[in-house]
C-alpha cells in the first residue's frame, strides 16, 4: 500500500481540547509519521470552515485517508463521513481519534502527559488508516406487510393502526377469538366504563378491515428471513369446523350435549363441547373440544353435524400451515396470571371461596356464570364479608419480584363491584402499598376507600383456613395500627402476580428476542426505545414488554405500530457497514461461527465441493462475535479487521515504552 | 558433486522425533541423496562444530533446525549455522513455536532444575548437586552449557526463512517442503511450508458430519467415551483442535481415533493459537450464565495451558508464566 495518502486534522474543540494540550504540536508530530501528507489543527473542525478545510485538502492533496482527532465518533463520525462523501471518498476511509473524552477531559490535570497520549493515539490511527478500505452497504427491499402476534387490546390497536396506514396485516391469535384479557373484564378502572362496550366495536373493526386478515386458533411456529423480509410459518390448529362454510349461527352449540368448564369464565361457568369462546367472539366461529366431545371420546352423537345447516362440521380436519411473507412483526401476546396455587398458604384451588381477581371479573359480568351476581362459588350465597388480597405473589422474593402495576387499581375497582352489587357487604382490602399512579387513579382510590364498610388494611394475611361453612379464617398483622386482626370472610379475592405467557419462551427463541429478569420481552432501550427489540423489524406492543394497564397498553401498541409503519415506509433495509466478511480461501467450514451469531446470520453451505460459511448481510449487525471466534482468522469484521486493530495495538504498546 | 544442494541438520531442545521423521523418509531419503549433500548432521554423520566453523559464510544452502532454544549451546550453534547458511528452516513444532518443551516456561529455571535433579520421586541426590557450568571431572575441567531462563522458539534467536510444521512433520509434509525449497521458486519469507493454508477441518472427512450448531454441556476426554469414528469428534463432546489448527497432516490423528491436539500450529491470520482455541471453545459451551460457565471451566478445563498452548506457549502473547527477576511467581 504505497499509495496511502493521509490527512490528519486535530481539533481544539474550543477549550475542551485546546485548553489542555497544544493541538498544533500534535498535528506537527503527526506530520512526521509515515503516509501523512498533510496535518493541521483548527479551532472547531466540525464547523463549516473546518469541514471545508478538510474537503479542499482532500482534493488538493489527493488524500485517500482522513484522520480527525476530535471528540467521540458517536458525536461527529457522521459529520466527517459527510465531508469525505462530498469530496468523493468512501466514508469508511475516515478514522476518528477521540482526544476529548479519552484524553483531555480525563487527564486535564496532567496536560503534558495528555499531549503525549494524544500523539500516541494519533500515531496508532495513522498505522490503522493504512489498512482501511472502502466499505459499501447493501440495501434490500422491504415487504410492506406485517404480522401481529396476539389479539388482545394491544394487538387489536396495533393492527388497526398498521392497517389504516395502508399496510397489510396478518393478526395471529392463539385462541378462537381476539379480545384478550380485556374481553373478560366487566368494567375498566378508573372510569368504570363497560369493558366489552369499548372493546367489541374495535374487534368488529378488525374483522371488517380490508387490510386485516385474522388467523385465529393459530400460532407462529417458525420465523426465517430477516428484517423487511420475514417468512412467518403459522400453524392453524384443527377446529373441526370448516370456518369458510360456517355462518356462526350457533345451532350446533345450542344442541350439543357435551359439557366442560368454561375457560372464558376462568373455570367458574360451563360451556358446551362445541363452543364459541364468548358470545361476542371475533371471528364468531365455533371449535370442537375433542376432550369433551362425545364423538371424539366415545364415537357417538354427531348432533352438531346433523343440525349444521351448511355442512361445516368436519371431524377429520387436520392442522394446516401457511407461510406469510412480511416486512415487520409486532409481538403482542400479553401476559398470564401467576399460578396462584403456588401460594399454598392462601389455599387457592383448594378452598372454593378463594378466587382470583379475574374470576371476580367474570362473576361481576352480565354475561358471566352468575349473570352478574356476586355469589360464593361454594354454595351460591351472597358473601357478607369479602377480603381482597393485593400483591398475591407479586413483590415477593419467593414468587415474583416485580410489581404487577394494575393490581391496586383492579382491587379498588373490585371494591366497587362488591359495594355496587352488595351494598351491605363489608370489604377488607389487604395491601402492601396502594400504588394509584395513573391519571385519575388517586381520585378513584380516595372515592372508594372512604366508602362505608370498606377497610384498607396494611398487611398480608397469614395462612388461610377454611371453616365448615366454607368461610375463610385468617390472621392479618396490620402494620399501621400494630394490631393482629382475626378475620372471617365469606369470599377472598387474590389480585395475583403477572407473568409472561408460557408460550413466550419458545416464541422468543424463534424470534431471537431477549428477555428481562422477569422473563418479559426486552426492549431496545428502557426509556428511549421501549417498543423496539434488538432484532430489527420486530416490535413489542402491550403487556408482553412488562405488565401494563389498558391505557399504557394502548399507548405502547400505538407507538409500536407507528414505529413499524416508519420502518416499513422507508422501503428498504440497509446492511450495517461493520459486516462480518468471510475469506472463502481460508474458511474450512468448521461451523463454529454459526452458533455464536446472536442474529442467526451465518450458515454453512457447500460451495464447489467445500463447506464454507456465509453471512446474511441484512441479518448481520456487526457485533464481531464470529470474527473473534473464527479459529482460522477467515472471518473478519469490516472496519475492525485483525490487521486494523493489531496495527493500532502495536503502535500503542510500543509507544507506551 | 558440487551441484548438489548443501544441507545441514541440527537439533536443539527436542525429543528426537524430528530426526526420526527424516529417517522415516525411507527410500525417499536415498533418492534425495542424489540432489542433497549433507554437510552437518550430528545425530547421523560425524562432522564437528569446528568443521562448520571452517566453512565460508553462506556456503550451506539450507539448514534445517529442530527443537527449541534452551541452552547457551543451542544459541551458539544456531547463530553459527545462520551465518554459514543461505536459508534457515525451523523444522517441527519445537523450533516453530516452542513445542512441548516450551511448556516448561510455566516454571522458572530454578524450579525446573530443582525438580529434575533433586525433587523428582525417581531421583536420589542426597548432596543436592545441581549441574554447574564448570565441573571438575576425571578427565579434567569440563565446561557445560548454561540453561537459559526460558525456552525460545528458533526465530527469537536467529532470522528464520521458513517453517515446517508438525510434531513431528509427516514424511509427506517434509517431502512437499523439500520440493518447494529445491524448486527454486520460493514462497514469501516466513511462509509455513508443506502444509495447508486452511484449518484441518477443511481436509477432514468428518467435517461433513458436523452439525451446524455444536453446543456442549460437558467435555469428555478420549478415555471417557466410546468415540464414533465416523462422526465429528467435537460434536461428540471431545475437544478436537482441528478448527484452530493448520491442516496438511492428512488428519492422521483423527483417522487413528484421536482428536487433533494442534501440532501444526495456528493459521497465517492468527497471532495467538491458544487465545483462538479458547475463544472457539467459548463459542461451543452451552451455558448462558457466568456461574455455570465458570463451573464448566473449573470442571472440564483443569489445564488450559497444556491443552491450548501445548505446542506454542513460547510463541504466544503470554509466553509463559510471568517471571519476576530471580525466580518464578507463585500463586
Ligand atoms: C383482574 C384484572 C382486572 C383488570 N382490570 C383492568 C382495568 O380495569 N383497567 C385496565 O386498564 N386494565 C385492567 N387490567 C389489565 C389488562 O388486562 C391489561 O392491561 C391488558 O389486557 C393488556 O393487553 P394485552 O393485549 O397486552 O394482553 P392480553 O390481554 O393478555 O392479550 C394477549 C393476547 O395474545 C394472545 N396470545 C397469547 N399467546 C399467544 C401466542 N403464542 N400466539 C398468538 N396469540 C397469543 C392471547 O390469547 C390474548 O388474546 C386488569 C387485569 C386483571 C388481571
Amino acid at each position: 500500500m504505497s499509495d496511502v495518502r493521509i490527512g490528519v486534522y486535530v481539533c481544539h474543540c474550543g477549550k475542551n481540547i485546546g485548553g489542555v494540550i497544544n493541538p498544533a504540536k500534535v498535528a506537527e508530530h503527526a506530520g512526521k509519521l509515515p503516509n501523512v501528507v498533510i496535518s493541521r489543527d483548527y479551532v472547531y473542525m466540525c464547523s463549516s470552515p473546518g469541514q471545508l478545510l478538510i474537503e479542499e485538502d482532500i482534493k488538493k492533496y489527493n488524500l485517500n485517508r482522513v484522520i480527525v482527532a476530535a471528540c467521540s465518533p458517536r458525536m461527529h463520525e457522521p459529520t466527517f463521513q459527510g465531508v469525505l462523501k462530498r469530496a468523493g471518498l468512501n466514508p469508511w476511509l475516515l478514522q476518528m481519534v477521540n482526544v476529548r473524552e479519552h484524553d483531555t477531559w480525563v487527564h486535564e490535570n496532567v496536560p503534558e502527559k495528555a499531549e503525549e497520549k494524544a500523539k500516541d493515539l494519533v500515531a496508532a490511527a495513522v498505522a490503522r488508516a493504512a489498512h482501511l478500505y472502502e466499505i459499501n452497504t447493501v440495501r434490500a427491499p422491504v415487504v410492506k406487510s406485517a404480522v401481529v402476534i396476539g389479539g388482545g387490546i394491544a394487538g387489536i390497536r396495533a393492527s388497526l393502526d398498521l392497517a389504516n396506514a395502508g399496510i397489510k396485516v396478518y393478526l395471529i391469535e392463539k385462541k378462537q377469538s381476539i379480545g384478550g384479557k380485556m374481553a373478560q373484564l366487566d368494567k375498566t378502572f378508573p372510569t368504570l366504563d363497560c369493558s366489552q362496550c369499548i372493546l367489541t366495536p374495535l374487534m368488529v373493526d378488525v374483522s371488517r378491515h380490508p387490510n386485516i386478515e385474522i388467523y385465529a386458533y393459530s400460532e407462529v411456529v417458525d420465523v426465517s428471513g430477516s428484517a423487511g423480509d420475514f417468512k412467518v410459518k403459522v400453524r392453524l390448529k384443527p377446529t373441526y369446523v370448516d370456518w369458510s362454510k360456517c355462518t356462526g349461527c350457533g345451532a350446533c352449540v345450542e344442541k350439543c350435549p357435551g359439557r366442560a368448564p368454561k375457560e372464558f369464565d376462568e373455570g367458574l361457568g360451563v360451556r358446551k363441547a362445541i363452543y364459541f369462546e364468548f358470545p361476542q367472539a371475533v371471528p364468531r366461529r365455533p371449535v370442537i373440544d375433542t376432550e369433551h366431545c362425545l364423538w371424539f371420546t366415545k364415537g357417538i352423537c354427531k348432533v352438531c353435524e346433523k343440525v349444521c345447516p351448511v355442512g361445516a362440521i368436519d371431524y377429520k380436519q387436520v392442522e394446516r400451515y401457511v407461510e406469510l411473507n412480511v416486512g415487520a412483526i409486532v409481538v403482542a401476546i400479553g401476559y398470564e396470571l401467576y399460578d396462584l396455587s403456588k401460594l399454598s398458604e392462601y389455599g387457592y384451588g383448594k378452598f372454593k371461596n378463594v378466587i382470583s381477581g379475574l374470576q371476580l371479573e367474570r362473576l361481576s359480568s352480565a354475561d358471566g356464570p352468575t349473570r352478574g351476581k356476586i355469589l360464593r362459588p361454594s354454595d351460591g350465597k351472597e358473601p357478607k364479608t369479602v377480603g381482597i388480597v393485593l400483591c398475591a405473589g407479586s413483590r415477593d422474593e419467593n414468587h415474583v419480584k416485580y410489581c404487577c402495576r394494575f393490581g391496586c387499581a383492579a382491587a379498588i375497582k373490585h371494591v366497587y363491584y362488591i359495594k355496587h352489587a352488595l351494598p351491605d357487604a363489608k370489604v377488607l382490602v389487604f395491601y402492601t402499598d396502594v400504588r394509584a399512579f395513573g391519571k385519575g387513579y388517586e381520585e378513584f382510590y380516595q372515592k372508594f376507600r372512604s366508602e362505608e364498610n370498606v377497610f384498607f388494611i396494611r398487611g398480608r394475611p397469614a395462612e388461610i383456613f377454611e371453616g365448615r361453612d366454607g368461610s375463610l379464617i385468617f390472621d392479618v398483622y396490620d402494620s399501621n395500627t400494630n394490631q393482629l386482626i382475626n378475620v372471617r370472610a365469606d369470599l377472598v379475592v387474590l389480585e395475583g402476580a403477572v407473568v409472561p405467557p408460557k408460550d413466550w419462551e419458545p416464541l422468543r427463541r424463534i424470534l431471537k428476542v431477549s428477555c428481562d429478569p422477569g422473563g418479559f420481552a426486552l426492549e431496545l432501550h428502557p426509556k428511549l426505545r421501549p417498543f423496539e427489540t434488538t432484532s430489527d423489524g420486530i416490535f413489542l406492543a402491550g403487556a408482553i414488554q412488562g405488565p401494563k394497564d389498558i391505557p399504557d397498553t394502548v399507548a405502547h401498541a400505538a407507538a409500536a405500530a407507528a414505529s413499524a409503519i416508519g420502518f416499513l415506509a422507508k422501503g428498504y433495509v440497509e446492511s450495517v457497514p461493520y459486516l462480518a466478511v468471510v475469506n472463502e480461501d481460508l474458511c474450512s467450514g468448521c461451523s463454529l461461527c454459526v452458533p455464536i451469531c446472536p442474529y442467526g446470520a451465518i450458515s454453512v453451505s457447500e460451495k464447489e465441493g467445500k463447506r464454507v460459511a456465509k453471512v446474511d448481510v441484512i441479518k448481520c449487525k456487526g457485533c464481531g462475535a464470529c470474527a473473534a471466534t473464527c479459529p482460522s482468522g477467515a472471518m473478519q469484521q469490516n472496519y475492525f479487521t485483525d490487521k486494523q486493530v493489531l496495527s493500532e495495538v502495536v503502535v500503542l504498546a510500543g509507544g507506551a515504552k | 558433486m558440487s551441484d548438489r544442494v548443501k544441507v545441514a541438520l541440527y537439533w536443539c531442545a527436542s525429543c528426537g522425533g524430528c530426526e526420526e521423521a527424516v529417517v522415516d523418509l525411507a527410500e525417499e531419503l536415498i533418492r534425495l541423496s542424489n540432489s542433497l549433500e549433507i554437510v552437518f548432521w550430528p545425530v547421523a554423520v560425524d562432522f564437528k562444530k569446528s568443521d562448520v566453523e571452517a566453512m565460508p559464510d553462506s556456503s550451506i544452502d539450507i539448514s534445517f533446525i529442530n527443537g527449541g532454544i534452551r541452552l547457551t549451546e543451542h544459541e551458539e550453534v544456531v547463530k553459527l549455522l545462520r551465518r554459514k547458511s543461505k536459508l534457515v528452516v525451523a523444522f517441527g513444532s519445537c523450533a516453530h513455536g516452542g513445542g512441548v518443551p516450551g511448556l516448561a516456561n510455566m516454571y522458572s529455571r530454578d524450579e525446573i532444575l530443582r525438580y529434575a535433579y533433586i525433587e523428582a520421586p525417581t531421583v536420589i541426590n542426597s548432596e543436592g548437586a545441581l549441574p554447574k557450568e564448570l565441573s571438575g571431572g576425571v578427565g579434567g575441567e569440563l565446561e557445560l552449557p548454561k540453561v537459559l531462563k526460558l525456552l525460545k522458539p528458533l526465530d527469537e534467536v536467529v532470522d528464520v526463512d521458513f517453517y515446517i510444521p508438525g510434531c513431528a512433520p509427516t514424511p509427506d509434509v517434509i517431502k512437499k517442503s523439500l520440493e518447494t525449497l529445491l524448486s527454486g521458486k520460493l514462497p514469501p519469507k516466513g511462509s509455513v511450508l508443506g502444509a495447508s493454508s486452511k484449518s484441518l477441518c477443511d481436509e477432514c472427512d468428518l467435517n461433513k458430519t458436523k452439525p451446524e450448531k455444536i453446543l456442549l454441556k460437558d467435555i469428555k476426554r478420549v478415555h471417557q467415551v466410546r468415540l464414533d469414528l465416523s462422526k465429528c469428534y467435537l460434536s461428540q463432546g471431545v475437544i478436537c483442535l482441528g478448527p484452530v489448527t493448520r491442516g496438511g497432516c492428512g488428519t492422521l490423528c483423527v483417522k487413528g481415533g484421536m482428536p487433533c491436539t494442534g501440532c501444526f500450529g495456528p493459521l497465517d491470520n492468527v497471532s495467538d493459537y491458544g487465545a483462538r482455541a479458547l475463544s472457539f471453545l467459548a463459542s461451543v459451551i452451552d451455558y448462558d450464565d457466568e456461574v455455570q460457565a465458570e463451573k464448566f471451566i473449573e470442571e472440564y478445563i483443569p489445564d488450559p495451558v497444556g491443552w491450548f498452548y501445548r505446542y506454542n506457549l513460547p510463541k504466544s502473547l503470554i509466553k509463559g508464566r510471568y517471571q519476576r527477576q530471580g525466580g518464578g511467581v507463585h500463586g
